[in-house]
């Protein structure tokens, strides 16, 4: 499946993988809005330190311990996408997959609801909001890392 | 100095409906302008520290910014100008001299913008490049006086010809002036499209040589990173005597900008000042120039031409016919718009003359002593557009090289700072973090699709005079009009006025 | 192939999921004493705090059995197994036969020796039906005073759920702090303190020694001599492998059924799974039994793989929970009470925001760790402490905020995303 991959080299660290991931996952969809009336919580990571910075997503792993661990069953693969999701009705927040995923990439939602927030290659959209708004294009779409020329 | 005596430059107004405070021009600004307050929880600007680069408004995804020139204004005096005033509080401060980036900005006259195109009606039809064949192709080299074929109908002695696919070059910029993203961004479009970039005095990077037959390998005062497999790596070798943008003085790449890559490329130590100077020190002569042409000649065995590169200067006729009858294959001038790193300002504003009118008179000097077909003839010097290329291409040249607007379609907003090595598109710099703000797959498309876009404009212009082949251009200033030009201006561009 | 699954919680429903991953046509027998359709067992606490209901307990959804052809046999239990015969018989007398079988059996309740404990409404806090009859009881006796036996996950869930309906909780607990199965003294002491804060009360190194009352509970007699009034009693004080089917076979039992990294028992066939089993332990190269959702599910689903043929190995029978207490969360694996100096200890703490984070490390290795109240991004520990990474390189990170894949080298970073 295509997943998201970050080329280091050439991230800029501005942030705005983020700032378009939270405007798409928003009700309204509007950049201004999203960031002034509702409270998002971006389903990415972006790790930095002086000189390096990367956007880090759920990797929907074949083999997903987030969703072995679940306890409610609301975290699950879906079989024809492959995107890994979670049911926000039946999420308790009970972070057993933030402490299942070695990745790292599960956040817990700030606007209130108790429930997480990840990752869902905006699979609704065309692309993920982060990779067509990456203004160095250092976040790809790709099948393979390799493909893209990742190291 | 307690107060700086300086008012900004720029002003940063902030459409504050619009900032969402992501906080991504703070991250963006080399030069410290934005930050975010914590106590106002808002966005905030140190006006200035600002160059006006644009980065951060173009970044900002609300579109919350906008830079505008500092309303407040010294008390207008056509003569003592803000610019004036302020380059002496500079030099009050710092007892320096003044450094500019780029080109001459100044007022002075632009003739590319006093040249009309011809355009065909009725009798000289024009010609749709849609429909019919239009060729760009341009050779550069010398060319023999006669053709003599050999039996497989092929061209006896014919001297090593650069092939373009359109009279357009990226010119000199060395690695080390800018980023390896932006050299490796020129260099993959150029052989994409088929033409030619130009090192500059910087040596050829490792992960530049894949693209030497695109590349024009450049030999300077300084001779950093010049050895045989230098010299060999590329399509043809320019001996750069000149630049437009500082003609008469050499060239410094300070210390901080020379790490390990810049080191290795230039061969050079890690952290020296890279100081090219302002001659070559072994050549005082036409005599001098000739043995360094046949040298560069002999080591590469006559397959590669060799270029000489000077700056537009008052005797440039003289110099050129002497710098054809050396021996080069190529020569180019470069007029005094041409762009830079750094340059004394007083220099760059105030040294070397107009491409326009070198170039014509080049052109003329070299057709009266019978050496026009000896070399070729490449200008630059701030070549804008399409537009620019075909009346330099009428007034005479065979191609054009373009630096600063390469740059442009690479990112730079012309903010001239180039010298403060801290440039926010990731050009202009060795800074790591902003070099990988270039991320060469977005540049080099972006160059190539400059170049394309170029030569669809010029196949067009060259169309609408009923022309379909650059070659018929070269040279014909029947195609070129003047206006608002002095009889005298228009005697030495060698065109008619409108109307004429 | 046959398959016969005894058990409808995690383990039981990983083995569902497991064997079809490999074989779409065996035919499935799943047997559970229950009457309900699959359910997540962590969320009765919820359910009794009304944060969830009924409905929102299923752990599959409706037409899970039918989209994975699996014959349910639902509150039927089976009294015995049979493994010479291969079958198994049912409280009915009814036999079933089986190829494979898979003993998801689950715990049950540990009930300590208590005078009088034969009165009303004491309960233990494991089965939908409990929760469901203590949330009426609540309701029926307008319950203002109940007491708790044992302050480890369940029981603190349970006085968690109470205590936001309004009842007066107070904590009875042996040892000398809370969650001593999973924190060490000092993190335990800020949980206390944040549970009592919400007005649970404690009591330690004491037990409950009588329940007082005629036919329902009135009040417990501790140990100490005490006195509590209260009108509900929950005794959590542990569960055991349900082993019971197991008894009396050939079948290898030590504390849980005894299996390997593939669950399988000693006899062929037969396979167990979840809070029943005692498997290899990574972290201390011997069997235990690690009674955890994450486990259980897994633990099925390898055994269902294997069952079905393919071979699969779990390497991950170690404890990791992650549970919260009135908004005060936490994340713990591993070693985190280490019992000689062999380990080293990273520790940070900030009281005042109850945050704690605890790192028990030995040989360069990830052994165990406790993230209190700063639980983002705490699995990358569990999947060092998993891997057995060597974190020598990032050692001086590891407690820090910004701990994460960027501490670490590009060339290990790309492998791991690449996978």
């Amino acid at each position: 499946m295509k997943r998201i991959y970050a080329k280091e080299e050439y991230c800029l660290g501005c942030k705005l993988c983020e700032v378009y991931c939270v405007t798409s996952h928003s009700a309204s969809k509007d950049i201004i809005k999203a960031h002034k009336l509702e409270s998002i919580t971006p389903r990415l990571i972006i790790e930095s330190s002086d000189n390096l910075s990367f956007a880090l997503q759920c990797r929907h792993c074949d083999e997903a311990d987030c969703t072995r661990a679940c306890i409610t069953g609301a975290m699950q693969k879906d079989e024809e996408t492959g995107v890994v999701n979670y049911d926000e009705e039946r999420c308790v927040g009970c972070w057993t997959c933030i402490m299942a995923c070695s990745f790292g990439v599960i956040r817990r939602e700030q606007a209130g609801k108790k429930v997480i927030a990840k990752c869902d290659l905006c699979i609704e959209e065309e692309a993920p909001a982060c990779v067509t708004n990456c203004p160095n294009d250092a976040l790809v779409l790709a099948e393979r890392a390799e493909e893209e020329g990742v190291q | 100095m307690s107060l700086n005596y300086r008012c900004p430059e720029f002003l940063v107004e902030r459409v504050e409906s619009n900032c969402i405070e992501c906080q991504a021009c703070e991250r963006q600004c080399a030069n410290e302008v934005h930050f975010y307050d914590q106590d106002f929880e808002k966005m905030r600007a140190k006006d200035e520290n600002c160059v006006n680069c644009h980065r951060c408004v173009v970044i900002c995804p609300t579109n919350a910014i906008g830079i505008r020139k500092h309303p407040s204004e010294y008390k207008e005096n056509h003569n003592w100008t803000a610019g004036m005033i302020n380059n002496i509080q500079k030099q009050a401060e710092s007892g320096g001299v003044l450094l500019s980036g780029m080109g001459n900005p100044t007022k002075k006259k632009i003739y590319w913008d006093h040249l009309l195109l011809n355009a065909s009606q009725v009798t000289n039809p024009s010609i749709d490049p849609l429909r019919e064949p239009m060729e760009l192709k341009t050779f550069l080299g010398r060319k023999p006086s006669k053709l003599e074929f050999d039996e497989e109908e092929q061209i006896k002695d014919l001297p090593p010809q650069l092939e373009l696919s359109a009279p357009i070059m990226f010119g000199a910029m060395s690695f080390g002036s800018i980023s390896i993203n932006a050299c490796k961004s020129l260099a993959r479009a150029a052989s994409e499209v088929g033409i030619i970039y130009n090192t500059g005095e910087g040596g050829l990077h490792e992960d530049l040589r894949q693209y030497g037959e695109n590349t024009m390998v450049q030999v300077a005062s300084g001779r950093f990173g010049v050895n045989q497999d230098y010299l060999e790596a590329g399509a043809g070798i320019e001996i750069k005597i000149g630049q437009g943008a500082k003609p008469g003085i050499g060239g410094h790449l300070p210390g901080e900008k020379v790490g390990p890559e810049v080191s290795k490329t230039r061969m050079i130590p890690e952290g020296t000042d890279a100081l090219s100077p302002a001659p070559h020190h072994d050549i005082y002569s036409i005599e001098d120039l000739r043995q360094l042409i046949y040298a560069l000649k002999e080591a590469t065995d006559y397959q590669k031409p060799v270029s000489v590169k000077i700056s537009a200067v008052h005797n440039s006729a003289a110099i050129a016919s002497g710098i054809a009858t050396a021996g080069a294959d190529i020569i180019t001038i470069d007029g005094y718009r041409g762009g830079t790193g750094a340059a004394p300002t007083m220099i760059r504003d105030n040294v070397g003359i107009p491409i326009e009118l070198a170039l014509a008179a080049v052109d003329d000097r070299l057709r009266e002593e019978g050496l026009r077909n000896q070399v070729s003839l490449v200008v630059s010097g701030s070549v804008r557009n399409s537009a620019d290329v075909v009346k330099a291409i009428a007034l005479g040249a065979d191609a054009v090289y373009i630096a600063s607007a390469a740059l442009i379609s690479l990112g730079c907003h012309m903010c001239q700072s180039c010298y403060t090595g801290k440039c926010n598109w990731g050009i202009a710099t060795q800074e790591p973090e902003l070099v990988k703000r270039l991320n060469p797959e977005v540049g080099f498309e972006r160059a190539k699709n400059l170049i394309e876009g170029w030569a669809h404009e010029i196949k067009e212009m060259l169309g609408g005079m009923g022309i379909n082949a650059l070659e018929s251009l070269r040279g014909n200033r029947l195609m070129l009009r003047g206006i608002d030009l002095t009889d005298r201006e228009l005697e030495i561009l060698g065109v008619k006025l409108a109307g004429e | 192939m046959s398959y016969l699954i005894i058990g409808n919680s995690a383990a039981g429903i990983g083995a569902v999921e497991g064997i079809r991953e490999v074989d779409t046509e065996g035919e499935i027998t799943l047997i559970s004493d229950e009457p309900y359709h699959s359910y997540s067992r962590p969320l009765i606490s919820y359910y009794l705090a009304g944060k969830v209901e009924e409905e929102g307990m299923k752990y599959r959804p409706d037409d899970f059995y039918e989209q994975h052809q699996v014959k349910t046999k639902l509150g039927k239990k089976v009294v015995s197994v049979n493994e010479a015969e291969q079958q198994v018989t049912l409280e009915s007398g009814e036999q079933l036969e089986y190829q494979q079988l898979l003993l998801a059996t689950g715990g049950t309740p540990f009930i300590p020796p208590i005078k009088e404990a034969d009165k009303k409404n004491i309960y233990t806090f494991i089965k939908l039906d409990e929760a469901k009859e203590i949330a009426s009881k609540v309701e029926e006796l307008q319950l203002e005073r109940a007491v708790i036996l044992g302050a480890g996950l369940i029981g603190l869930k349970a006085a968690e759920a109470l205590r936001q309906l309004g009842v007066e909780v107070t904590v009875i607990e042996l040892a000398n702090q809370v969650l001593s199965a999973i924190l060490d003294e000092e993190a335990a002491a800020l949980v206390q303190q944040h549970l009592e804060e919400q007005g649970i009360e404690f009591i330690f190194e004491d037990t409950i020694e009588e329940f007082l009352g005629i036919a329902e509970v009135e009040g417990v007699k501790l140990k100490s001599g005490k006195e509590l009034r209260s009108q509900l009693a929950i005794i959590a004080v542990g569960v055991r492998p349900n082993v019971e089917l197991a008894t009396g076979t050939e079948i290898e039992i030590e504390q849980g059924i005894v299996v390997n990294q593939k669950q399988q028992t000693n006899i062929e066939g037969i396979y167990a799974a979840g809070d029943v089993c005692q498997g290899p332990n990574p972290l201390q190269n011997e069997n235990t039994v690690v009674p955890i959702w994450p486990n259980a599910y897994n633990q099925g689903l390898i055994a269902g793989k294997n069952m079905a043929g393919e071979s699969a190995e779990y390497q991950q029978n170690f404890p990791r929970n992650s549970i919260g207490f009135f908004g005060l969360s936490m994340i713990t694996a591993g070693l985190i009470k280490p019992e000689d100096d062999s380990y080293e200890l990273l520790i940070s703490k900030c009281e005042e925001s109850k945050c704690y984070q605890k790192i028990v490390l030995k040989d360069n290795q990830i052994v165990g760790f406790i993230r209190l109240n700063d639980v983002d991004r705490a699995g990358i520990l569990t999947g060092l402490l998993k891997e057995g990474a060597d974190i020598s390189k990032v050692k001086s990170e590891l407690l820090s905020d910004s701990f994460g894949y960027i501490s670490f080298d590009e060339e290990w970073r790309q492998a791991k995303i690449s996978e």
